[in-house]
């Protein structure tokens, strides 16, 4: 772990720093809504330990609190997390060779640490920045709902500071270099079209999930570049 | 929600992440499909930007939330700090929201 610190310079501590500063916002966000809706105080907090993912949590207790049975708030959640397979598949190395590496970074697996990772371009910066990180984002999203979750309705709405835009344009920024390269970046539109066309007919999370097929366009692009020598 | 729920969706959710890393090994796969396995955290990541930024729910997210992204974006492509990024995303779409953009 200490060589991991050693390998992180301050500008991409910095980095992390903002995005945790939005994902504590957010948090709190989670932990005073969840209250509002009528769970007990540690319903949320336990939820931010074991299930981590925002986009989840807040879809789960939108489902209950809008009248849908939990059962519907799981697959919902599942749906949406089912992105961190082909995740895992992708970026699975930069946890770590031993087990005890995977068992607990494969937890920290989400959309900030994947981006953060992929933005790197040596394999050693790759795994510092992950676990930088996964460790921040997990420190402050989870002290944030419990604040939230305690605070309650105290905490305003985050989309009157535009923190909504924060996120997507955080994780475009960190694949902005990926997208140098032409097969990667017809990968990226296609699947992106793919992702909003079908958006509006699909169930939250499917739609991310069906941009994969943007990969055709990955295939192609280097058929392509063999026949042009 | 009851406690089982909570635990349902933490216990797939675990399984979701933990498949990938230990998948990985025991594929024996060709150095294309891993090239395209690695591709594909790109086309997720900028597929959750276009669905984050354009949409909520199943409808249209409105102006203010894809033109601040927009302006995040600009700033990321002209080597802008991270935080530059950031700040200036979340300023536009605040700003815009203030002044009675949706």
């Amino acid at each position: 772990m200490r060589s991991i610190w050693r390998t992180l310079d301050p500008e991409l501590l910095r980095d992390v720093a903002a995005v945790a500063a939005g994902a504590a916002v957010n948090g709190a966000s989670f932990g005073a809504i969840s209250v509002a809706a009528g769970l007990p105080w540690w319903l949320p907090v336990l939820m931010s330990l074991l299930v981590f993912a925002g986009g989840a949590q807040f879809m789960a207790v939108g489902v209950v609190a809008s009248g849908g049975s939990p059962a519907a708030a799981v697959v919902a959640g599942l749906v949406l997390n089912a992105r961190h397979l082909p995740f895992g598949l992708a970026v699975g190395d930069v946890l770590g060779r031993g087990l005890l590496a995977r068992l607990i970074g494969s937890h920290l697996l989400i959309d900030e640490t994947v981006a953060f990772a992929i933005a790197q371009r040596d394999p050693a910066k790759a795994r510092a920045a992950y676990w930088a990180c996964g460790t921040s984002l997990f420190a402050a999203w989870n002290l944030a709902v419990v604040a939230g979750a305690l605070v309650g309705q105290a905490i305003g709405d985050p989309g009157a500071f535009g923190l909504d835009a924060a996120f997507p344009a955080a994780l475009l920024a960190l694949t902005l270099p990926a997208l140098k390269d032409p097969r990667t970046r017809n990968a990226a539109l296609l699947g992106s079209a793919v992702a909003l066309a079908t958006t509006p007919f699909l169930p939250a999370g499917l739609p991310v999930l069906l941009a994969l097929t943007g990969l055709v366009a990955a295939m192609t692009t280097r058929q392509e570049a063999r026949t042009c020598p | 929600m009851p406690v089982t729920a909570v635990l349902v969706l933490a216990a797939g959710t675990y399984a979701f992440r933990l498949a990938g890393p230990l998948l990985r090994d025991r594929l024996r796969l060709p150095d294309r499909v891993k090239e395209l396995m690695s591709i594909s955290a790109t086309v997720l990541l900028v597929a959750l930007v276009a669905t984050a930024s354009l949409t909520r729910g199943q409808g249209f997210a409105g102006w203010a939330l894809p033109a601040g992204v927009l302006v995040g974006g600009l700033a990321a492509w002209r080597k802008a700090p991270f935080v530059v990024v950031v700040l200036l995303a979340a300023a536009t779409t605040a700003g815009l929201r203030y002044l009675g953009v949706e």
